[in-house]
Formats: C-alpha cells, structure tokens, sequence
C-alpha cells in the first residue's frame, strides 16, 4: 500500500483542484482530507456520510468562580495570557497545560476535555474518502490529520487498496508536519510566483527533512515561464522529480463552479496536462514497487 | 489601528492586498507578515531588514544534581515533554509547549529554563512602510507564539496592517485577536464561499467588524455575494480578474504598481474601514511614496 499526499506550501495553487482530478483518474484507492483547517476536498467529491465520530484533540480550563478567590496565582503563571482580569479563561488562548489547576490553592480549576471537531468515513462516486472537520478557530488540528491518516489506512488494508491519496494542508506548520510524517511520496503543486518558488523550497525542506521522495508539479505555467523554468531548476536541484507542468484554464474554474473535477470535462489543456502528470506518477511509484 | 487581512482560502489575495494597503498608506502604516509558515510580503515590499531575532520557547533544562527523581513533573506535563522512566529523567523539547508547569510545580526546583527556537523575528523598513515577519524554523510545529511575537512589535502609532495565515485555526485567531477591522479576501468559487463561511463563523467570537474583498471576482459565480448579503457583510471591494495582476504578482510587484487603476478602489476601502470602525479618525489621503 501506498501513501501518496500532495502539499503545496502557499495556498491556492490548485491541489484540491489536482487531487480531485487524481481521484478520478486513479483506479483503486482510498481518499483522505488532510487539509482538516479549511477541508474543500468533499465539495468536488460529494462524499455522502457512512460513519461520522467526534474529535476530541484538547482540554481547557475552567474557573469556578464561587470557589475563586481572586488570589491571581494562575494569573500569573499563565504563559498564555489566558486568564482574563476578571478571573475568566479565554477559551481560544488557553493551550490546555493545566498549571493553573494545579496551582490554585482554591481548587477553583477545573480541566474539561472540549469538543474540537468531526470526522467521516464516506463514500464517493470516486471510492471510500476519510475526511474531518476541525471547528472554526480550533486547535489541535496535527492531532486530527494523524487520526484521518490511521482511519485511512485501516480502510485501505480492510477494502485491500493499494493507495491512499491524501491531500495535505497549505503551510509548513503542525497539519502539514503531521500529513508528511511517514508518507511514502509527496507531491508539491506549486505556481510560476516568486511566491510560489518560496513556499515550495521551504516545504520541499520539511520534506527532505524527513527523507520521502517528492515530485513537483508546476501549475499555470504560463503565468511565467520564466519562473515555471527555476521552479523546475531549483526542484531538480534538491532531488525532486519534476513531474510537469499545467497550463492555465479557465475549464478548471469551470468545472469547480459545477463543483466537478476538470478531467470528468473531457478534453481541456488541463486536463491534458494533469493526465500526462498522473501517468508519470504512476509510472514512478510502481517503478518504486518493483524495486 | 490595526486592520488583519486574511482569507480561509489561501491563494485568494490576502497578500496581494495586504501589501498594497500598506503601500499606499506610506509612512502611517507598518506592515506585519503574521503568515510565518510562508511569509510573502517581503517578496512584494522588498524590506531592508534592520533587526534580526531568534524566537524560542522555554522549555525545560533539569539540574540532575537537585532531582529527586520524584515524577512529579512527568505528572503534571500534558504534552509528554518530561518523564521520569527508572532512575532517569528525559526530556523531549519538540514536545514542549512552553507552559513552565514542570518549573514551577517540581518541589526541588531542580528545572530551570532552556529554550527551544521557534524561528526569527525580522524588522525593517520597504521605503516608508514599516515592516516586520516572522520566519518558522522549518520543521517546526508551533506557529501561534511566533505570531505573537511577530504582533509584539505593533506600533500603536501607526495604521498596522496584519497578513493573516490562511485557514480558520489557532493561527489564525492568534493574529486577528485584539484587531480593529478584519479583512476577508476571497474568491467566487465554491472553495472560496465554503472557506469564507468557516473564517467568519472562526472570527465571529471576536465580534470584531469584518468586510469582504472579492478578488478575481468575474471567475466563478454569485455564492459569495449572495452569502455576504445574506450575513450583512460589507462587501468592500470587487477586483476581477486581470492577468496584468497575475503577471505582476508572479515577478514580485504591488497591485498599485502593475494595476494602477486600483489605488481609487483600495483607498475606497479604507473609507468603508473607517465607517465600519468606531476607532478614531484616520488621515486616508493618498501618501506620496
């Protein structure tokens, strides 16, 4: 089995629209959303819900306040900046440590376990999908990839699927540390900005920092070709395989709006390109298998 | 005044507008990249950097002479960064999360205060912006107390415009907490409604005043202007899709630089910002640069 996830570094540079189309063209898998923050995956893959769980990744604290008596204590050693002037947790700062439960000489602390989010195991026109979503503002949210990361996998080993697409979060941070750990190969879909060429290098490094194999794909080449032709120099450069480039197009706007991948369109310069890019990847990683 | 410009959706033009807003503010604005998993702005305003910081978290150092080996600290750390296993103690500092419990509760006092280094905190100035980012250490996992780091240097002199990170998580609560106005910069497809409607139900709490940018805005459909008016967002300003835009992002240039005929539409925003804010009066008249 095969864990195949595809990051980008800076958003908005089409991997939902890439992984979408890669589950359509891919034969026999399992989808995981691990993009947990903003997930956007569900909306072009239509999962109806089979098996929905809470997420329960964190504590807060709670203070009684017919028990405080305003000693200041905990106010004090909050590193946080969590306890308010009027002796309140403020939720969204509180990190879950618990100093001030234990040291309250009141008892006045409480720890409570919150409610951080949703997870699913659905199915698709495309196959069975494992998906989340983390609250708005919430946190925990490597906690949650790691859980769609196993749910995955289960699924994968019981319906004996040889891969596993996973589409990754934007970023170099917690959620996309927590996609990327233990991944057999990542994909980086990157676009022709000095933005985008910077954010690839730096997620490129995570990656490499964890030694898996990574292939790039430059979309909307022609934005620059310029840039298109350093993205694939510095790639290569650090041992990435340069799988291909994407043309701009509006067909792949188009097929959002219609909330469809772009192949499922017939023929479009995307999703030539995107084809192309998928049987190369193919070709890699059974080239992989043999080995 | 600060005003944070964010998204949901990333790629939608948080920077693009972000940068330009600063720019054209001139020397009223100083201008923080809080996106420090990928900071862009300085790829746009090209800042002299003056000052550069390393950023860390405490985490534990254990004097091994003092310990007592009691556990106490392992009991107390809920992030499994200390333990006692045996007659040994170890500590796992990526783990941390900085909290100080281990130092406070150990009854020996035995652990001091080490630290772990989150990234760097860079200050300096594009022409008359005043500009601060901050970088994470590749590898690292916590971004929020970099963020915070980052919103340290907010002069409460100047009109502050924050660069958000993309998403509805704790990065993104860190940097918009204790703005004036936030900025939502979207895009008219379904992935921009749908991270819309969770950036907005993420910052709602914060009861802070919110306006939308829709950017690209001829692309996709209408879901987001009918979401907007449905909610009562101000829709502060439609930029469509123009490939000079693109073109010009891509080699590093401010939208007020590739597409001048915008400067009219974002100081058009400030206005809107100001009338939707009960912060005192700002000075919008264009700057000259």
């Amino acid at each position: 089995m095969k864990e195949l996830v595809i990051i980008s570094g800076k958003g908005g540079t089409g991997k939902t629209s890439i992984t979408a189309s890669f589950a359509f063209l891919a034969k026999d898998k399992v989808l995981a959303d691990c993009d947990v923050d903003a997930a956007d995956l569900h909306i072009l893959v239509h999962p109806r819900i089979l098996h929905e769980e809470e997420f329960r990744g964190g504590v807060k604290a709670v203070i009684d306040s017919d028990k405080c008596v305003q000693c200041g204590s905990c106010r004090e050693l909050c590193r946080f900046g969590a306890i308010s002037a009027e002796f309140e947790v403020t939720p969204l700062s509180c990190e879950g440590c618990g100093v001030c439960f234990h040291v309250c000489p009141e008892q006045a602390v409480s720890i409570e376990e919150g409610l951080n989010g949703r997870w699913f195991i659905s199915e698709t026109r495309f196959g069975p999908m494992v998906h989340a979503a983390l609250f708005p503002g919430e946190e925990n949210s490597g906690k949650l990839v790691a859980l769609v990361r196993n749910q995955a996998k289960v699924l994968a080993r019981q319906q004996d699927k040889p891969l596993i697409l996973v589409d990754g979060a934007p970023g170099v941070g917690c959620p996309v540390i927590s996609s990327v750990t233990g991944a057999d190969h990542v994909v980086i879909v990157t676009e022709p900005t000095l933005s985008g060429l910077h954010d690839m290098d730096r997620a490129m490094q995570l990656v490499k920092g964890f030694r898996i194999s990574i292939s790039v794909i430059v979309n909307k080449w022609d934005i620059n070709a310029e840039l298109s032709r350093q993205i694939e120099e510095l790639a290569a450069n650090r041992g990435a395989r340069v799988l291909g480039r994407i043309p701009y197009d509006a067909q792949v706007i188009k097929a959002l709006v219609q909330r469809r991948c772009v192949v499922e369109n017939g023929p479009s310069p995307a999703a030539t390109g995107i084809r192309e890019i998928w049987q190369r990847l193919v070709d890699d990683l059974s080239l992989e298998l043999r080995q | 005044m600060i005003i944070s410009v964010a998204s949901g959706k990333g790629g939608t033009g948080k920077t693009t507008i972000a940068t330009s807003l600063a720019a054209l503010l001139g020397s009223r604005a100083q201008l923080l990249d809080c996106d420090v998993e990928e900071p862009n702005c300085h790829i746009l305003m090209k800042p002299t950097l003056q000052t550069f910081e390393s950023i860390g978290v405490p985490v534990p150092i254990v004097d091994r002479d003092a310990c007592t080996l009691c556990g106490k600290c392992g009991e107390v750390c809920r992030f499994s960064a200390i333990v006692v296993i045996g007659d040994q103690i170890l500590t796992f500092p990526e783990m941390c999360h900085g909290c100080g419990g281990c130092m406070v509760l150990c009854p020996e006092k035995a652990i001091g205060e080490g630290s772990r280094e989150l990234g760097v905190r860079e200050t300096g100035f594009a022409g008359p912006v005043e500009f601060v980012h901050g970088r994470l250490r590749i590898g690292e996992a916590m971004s929020p107390p970099l963020i915070r780091a980052v919103k340290e240097k907010i002069n409460p002199e100047k009109i502050a415009i924050l660069d958000a990170p993309p998403g509805a998580s704790c990065p993104v609560i860190n940097t918009v907490t204790g703005s004036d106005f936030i900025i939502l910069v979207t895009e008219p497809t379904p992935f921009g409604l749908h991270d819309l409607q969770i950036a907005v139900e993420a910052i709602s709490p914060l009861t802070i005043p919110l306006g939308v940018i829709l950017n690209r805005s001829d692309v996709g459909d209408t879901e987001v202007e009918k979401f907007c008016a449905a909610k009562g967002i101000p829709l502060l300003a439609k930029i469509p899709h123009n490939r000079r835009i693109a073109e010009g992002y891509a080699q590093g240039n401010l939208l007020v630089t590739s597409a001048p005929e915008y400067i009219r539409l974002l100081l058009q925003v400030f206005k809107q910002v100001r009338e939707l804010t009960t912060i005192g009066e700002m000075d919008l008249k264009e700057q000259p640069s």
